[in-house]
């Protein structure tokens, strides 16, 4: 008789699938529904554990985490708040496709609709902002669905997966079976579940002859490149790197797919879009052919959309297809995976000895050289007041040959970061594009910094928004994580206050930060070091000591607090009418449909 | 040179779209809520267990939009994870649609005879009775059935219930 397999709790099945799924970091926070797992937890070594200080900071810790090693992040909450704060790192998530598995403690299946304590109807409040979400009745269906969670966050668009769980499945014994020892690369091998999920990867070879004929016959072509390119993985990258050396045509990137092709390749335009520019979209308005490549035409990208690339045939490439025609109609779709199609359409074009119209291209660069000498970054440093675009410029020059990582928050700081920094690779950049989340960056930074230890991670920050998620430098404490907040201070939500003076006639309502802490004592009192910058002569040495302290270190620079974000384009209104710097304003009123939108 | 269209230059279709699910719970909340979240019309929705044994349900919807905007009804259906099959059968192929109807007339004398032989012509059934009142029952378009109710309206109607669209492609071939 064959020996009887020791049977396990439904909690030591759940960390069994999760090292299984090579997980070594799970971002959380106790509670009494999931006190089985933390029981577990304690018992093993396989699975760190970080506690932060607050359940939000866990999805954003492991959306950072995520990001910065295109692995699943794996966060761990309990029933109810812990469930309900961890709402919006998970919209997050799924407006920028970042893949996560969040297991939320549930109260035991007997009490469930009972209105129990810390009950809260996980799956419905989670369905709208998740890639999917379950909810495990029975433990028996326990692991398959462990390992759905994470071949579903992974595969095609990746976004993030809810597993509510029961306590009473956490406790209940049933018999663990490894899965079956794959013989192949474990990607291209057939999971170990029953799903019919299987999002498409190459693209239609028709459709891409037709695509690569489009770029070899246009006269003014310009790739158009999202955050898709960095989640399909480095070797997408590389491609299309390859792709826009090949065609010779200019390349602009949204704030998401920043890092893909190096910042300072003399093909690349800069960020495009509503901060983005003035080469890379007036390069779009005037082009003939867009490629769109893991982008989705998105309203900070486009614009008016109306007049949105008006004389160009598109091309669209990604793997989601409900982001076909969403928003601009498009001429040549190709759904697919980008490093996949990428890879496709070199082939194809070297297989048709396509060539660069040379003189079209020159035509088309002379044009762009043109643009690009407006600099329309350019700012005035003054000697007494610390530009904020001054204080991204040099923290680049001072970080320059280390390994970093560089995460925001959200609004002027983020706009500038992505203007000044520079990147020559993907998943170094993390930021919350779609929902535009405030308090994202701190715990981004501690997540990539679990994920990369000896790398320089640095939190560009506001004063504003590093507030939302301030209680995360205990995180940072606990665990040693030397990440860098480098908060450009301007006493303002510095966005809104830029919205106030150009839309609402200067009336400042609520957008003044007023009794802010004292930045460098609350870094001492959470355990780190406190820095402060009045004067641009102090710059170059708060950033050295910065980078040169151990531990986590807050610095504040007190930054010009009337400085506004330029390029603009104002809600609503198309390409070529953008704002470039204060004396722009007064000449371009902005319309009534413009004011509606955000 | 393609124009940057808006969805309003566009004209409003109605399309009839039929839907294979995971009979799980809670997928029916997910494609509602796809609708609303998104601001799609449902027109009509009829949903059942059309397969024990695969554990599948079809879930048959009306909507109206643009032909952009169904479209996009059609890959955001395609993007749920127990979503098996969406097929948009206007577009797709002929196709036979009905609805049943269950309606109430409650009144006496010349109405009441009146109403039997409206419900002739109309090929309704007599499913319940009293001295009082006959519930018909009525499948067919909803162009029938509206009229139908349209017709009861002043004969006693005091009580409709309609299931809505179901609908299959004509010819061989599954969806």
């Amino acid at each position: 008789m064959a020996k009887a397999k020791k049977q396990l709790t439904g909690a030591e099945i759940l960390l069994k699938v999760l090292d299984e799924e090579k997980t070594n970091s799970v971002f959380g926070y106790p509670g009494g529904a999931v006190l089985p797992i933390y029981d577990a937890l304690f018992q093993q070594k396989a699975i760190r554990h970080i506690l932060v200080r607050q359940e939000g900071g866990a999805v954003h810790a492991a959306e950072g985490y995520a990001r910065s090693t295109g692995e699943v992040g794996v966060v761990l909450v309990t029933s109810g708040p812990g469930a309900t704060n961890a709402v919006t790192g998970l919209t997050d998530a799924l407006m920028d496709s970042i893949p996560l598995v969040c297991l939320c403690g549930q109260v035991p299946t007997h009490l469930i609709g009972n209105d129990a304590f810390q009950e809260a109807d996980t799956t419905g409040i989670t369905r709208p902002c998740t890639k999917h979400n379950y909810l495990v009745k029975d433990v028996k269906d326990l692991a398959r669905v462990v390992r759905e969670a994470f071949y579903i966050a992974r595969t095609g668009r990746p976004g993030p997966v809810v597993i509510d769980l029961p306590k009473d499945v956490l406790q209940m014994r049933t018999d663990y079976t490894a899965p079956k020892k794959q013989t192949s690369k474990a990607k291209s091998a057939k999971p170990d579940h029953q799903l019919r999920y299987r999002p498409k990867m190459r693209g239609d070879q028709d459709a891409i002859d037709r695509a690569v004929e489009l770029l070899a016959k246009a006269k003014r072509p310009i790739f158009y490149s999202g955050g898709g390119v960095i989640n399909s993985g480095p070797r997408a990258s590389k491609l299309l790197r390859e792709l826009v050396r090949k065609t010779g045509g200019p390349i602009t990137s949204t704030l998401m797919g920043l890092g893909a092709v190096p910042s300072d390749h003399k093909q690349f335009l800069g960020m495009l879009g509503m901060h983005g520019t003035y080469e890379a979209n007036l390069a779009m308005y005037n082009s003939d052919l867009v490629v769109a490549v893991g982008a989705r035409f998105d309203d900070r990208v486009t614009g008016k959309i109306d007049e949105f690339c008006p004389d160009a045939k598109k091309i669209h490439i990604d793997i989601d297809p409900s982001s076909i025609n969403k928003n601009v109609l498009v001429d040549e779709p190709v759904v697919g995976d980008c490093a996949t199609v990428l890879g496709q359409m070199l082939k194809c074009w070297t297989a048709k000895k396509y060539r660069i119209d040379k003189k079209a291209s020159d035509k088309w660069w002379r044009q762009i050289a043109k643009w690009r000498s407006r600099d329309c970054l350019a700012y005035d440093q003054t000697k007494d007041i610390i530009k904020p675009q001054y204080a991204l410029e040099r923290l680049q020059a001072l970080t320059k040959n280390k390994d970093t990582y560089f995460s925001t928050e959200v609004g002027q700081h983020q706009m500038w970061a992505a203007q000044f920094l520079k990147f020559d690779q993907p998943n170094h950049w993390l930021t919350s594009g779609g929902l535009g989340t405030m308090g994202y960056g701190l715990p981004a930074a501690i997540g990539a910094q679990v994920a990369h230890p000896d790398a320089l991670v640095i939190d560009v920050a506001g004063e504003a928004s590093i507030l939302m998620n301030i209680q995360e430098l205990s995180t940072a404490a606990q665990y040693r994580l030397p990440v860098k907040i480098f908060i450009l201070n301007n006493q303002y939500m510095g966005m809104v206050r830029q919205w106030q003076e150009l839309l609402h006639g200067g009336r400042y309502s609520e957008s003044y930060m007023s009794s802010l802490p004292d930045f460098v004592k609350m870094a001492e009192a959470f355990g780190g070091t406190g820095l402060i910058a009045n004067k641009p002569s102090e710059v170059d040495g708060v950033i050295k000591e910065m980078i040169n302290t151990d531990g986590f270190v807050i610095a504040d620079i007190r930054v010009d607090q009337t400085e506004n974000c330029f390029p603009m384009i104002p809600s609503g209104a198309p390409h070529y009418e953008m704002l470039l710097g204060p004396k722009d304003k007064a000449e371009k009123p902005i319309s009534e449909e413009g004011m509606v939108l955000v | 040179m393609s124009a940057t269209k808006s969805l309003a230059d566009q004209g409003i279709e109605r399309h009839t779209i039929a839907v294979l699910v995971d009979n799980e719970s809670g997928v029916l909340a997910r494609v509602i809520g796809l609708f609303s979240g998104r601001g799609y019309n449902i027109e009509s929705l009829t949903v059942a267990e059309v397969d024990t044994e695969a554990m599948l349900s079809r879930i048959t919807v009306v909507t109206s939009g643009t032909p952009q905007v169904i479209e996009q009804i059609k890959a955001q259906l395609n993007r749920l994870v127990p979503v098996h099959k969406v097929s948009d059968l206007t577009q797709d192929s002929p196709h036979v649609a009905r609805e049943l109807a269950l309606i109430k007339v409650r009144g006496g004398g010349d109405k009441r005879v009146e109403s039997l032989r409206i419900a002739d012509v109309f090929r309704a059934g007599v499913v319940d009775s009293t001295a009082r009142s006959f519930v018909f029952e009525i499948t067919g378009s909803t162009e029938k059935i509206d009229a139908f109710i349209d017709l009861m309206e002043p004969l006693g109607l005091v009580d409709v219930s309609r299931t809505g669209i179901v609908a299959i492609a004509r010819g061989e071939k599954p969806i």
